[in-house]
């Protein structure tokens, strides 16, 4: 049972996470484990990445060849998906979607290297969505009076009767929840799934898993991002509203 | 009655069986999505790539009851909370 709170069920079906070593914090039986490992790969793949294109950029060319090409094709697809969907908000916030974009895009593709993907632990999701719930309710108190916030949250009933209220506020908190859990669920189902398949019928696994590979890492990865990040930026939008300021 | 850890098991598994329950939901919503992007690309064939990503965009988002019935099971399954 020792194991039972890192989900590692049996000795032949592995999900990948393992405790390497465990500390105390504050009383509490802390364990270092393997997300934790790839996490860190991860993020040291996007850094030397970033100097890499750093470096091209810094002596970019009028004619873009070899690496810089990459990283302006990267760039303007980005922006486009940005622009596309925050209108004039986009200059403010694409540092941060990108980011993430890319983030979440590497951790579920990590899969196919042999790690286990980061975004496959609820710890990794939950403080995306938090960051998401955050950026939401920053634009919404700047660029709203709390007149006006009040309104909206009595929304359906009029200002004076707020027994909407707490509808409301239930909705607004399920925001962070739904999206960092629906991120969550899909990776590890297909980290359940490829791990099934690997460990109980382990000899007959030999090439067609890479069918299952390419759905459930490189196209549900992909898909899941990008959901991420577009409800991410509707969200946003939508808090800022139609000010001009 | 006594209930030893294996009949909690039993009933663990069975638990998490029935909360897949959740999944004929999603599927029947993804499948109208999919069945009314068709006949959207039928009528209108040159906006294909944008009723394909907003067709996904909106089953992503549908998929997200049957999810929480996938955690549900898996929680039930693997971490087995029920135990003593």
């Amino acid at each position: 049972m020792k194991y039972g709170i890192l989900m590692s069920s049996g000795d032949e079906v592995d999900f990948m996470i393992h405790g390497l070593f465990k500390y105390s914090f504050f009383g509490h039986e802390v364990w270092i484990t393997t997300s934790h490992v790839c996490i860190l790969i991860v993020m040291l793949v996007i850094i030397g990445f970033a100097i890499a294109a750093n470096i091209a950029m810094k002596r970019a060319s009028e004619v873009p060849s070899g690496f810089q090409n990459v990283v302006e094709l990267i760039v303007e697809k980005l922006d486009g998906m940005i622009n596309g969907t925050m209108g004039k908000n986009a200059v403010k916030f694409r540092n941060y979607i990108g980011t993430v974009f890319i983030f979440i895009l590497l951790s579920n593709i990590s899969g196919l290297l042999g790690l286990r993907p980061p975004t496959a632990d609820y710890g990794v999701t939950l403080p995306l969505g938090l960051m998401t719930f955050v950026l939401i309710h920053f634009n919404t108190f700047r660029h709203h009076k709390l007149k006006e916030i009040w309104v909206d949250k009595c929304s359906p009933l009029p200002p004076w009767l707020p027994i909407w209220l707490p509808i409301n506020l239930i909705g607004d908190i399920a925001v962070p929840i739904s999206l960092s859990l629906r991120l969550f669920a899909n990776v590890l189902s297909g980290v359940v799934m490829m791990a099934l398949v690997y460990g109980l019928i382990g000899k007959l696994a030999l090439i067609w898993p890479a069918f299952l590979h390419v759905y459930l890492d490189i196209f549900s990865g992909a898909i899941q991002t990008y959901v991420f990040c577009m409800l991410t930026m509707t969200y946003i939008t939508n808090a800022i509203g139609e000010s001009d300021s | 009655m006594e209930f030893n850890e294996n009949f909690i098991r039993g009933c663990s598994a069975i638990g998490a069986g029935l909360a897949l329950i959740a999944g004929i939901g999603p599927g029947v919503g993804q499948g109208i999505a999919a069945g009314h992007a068709a006949a959207a690309v039928g009528r209108n064939p040159g906006a294909k790539s944008e009723i394909t990503s907003t067709m996904l965009l909106g089953q992503a988002v549908a998929e997200t009851t049957g999810l929480y019935g996938l955690v549900t099971a898996l929680i039930l399954m693997f971490v087995k909370p029920l135990l003593p």
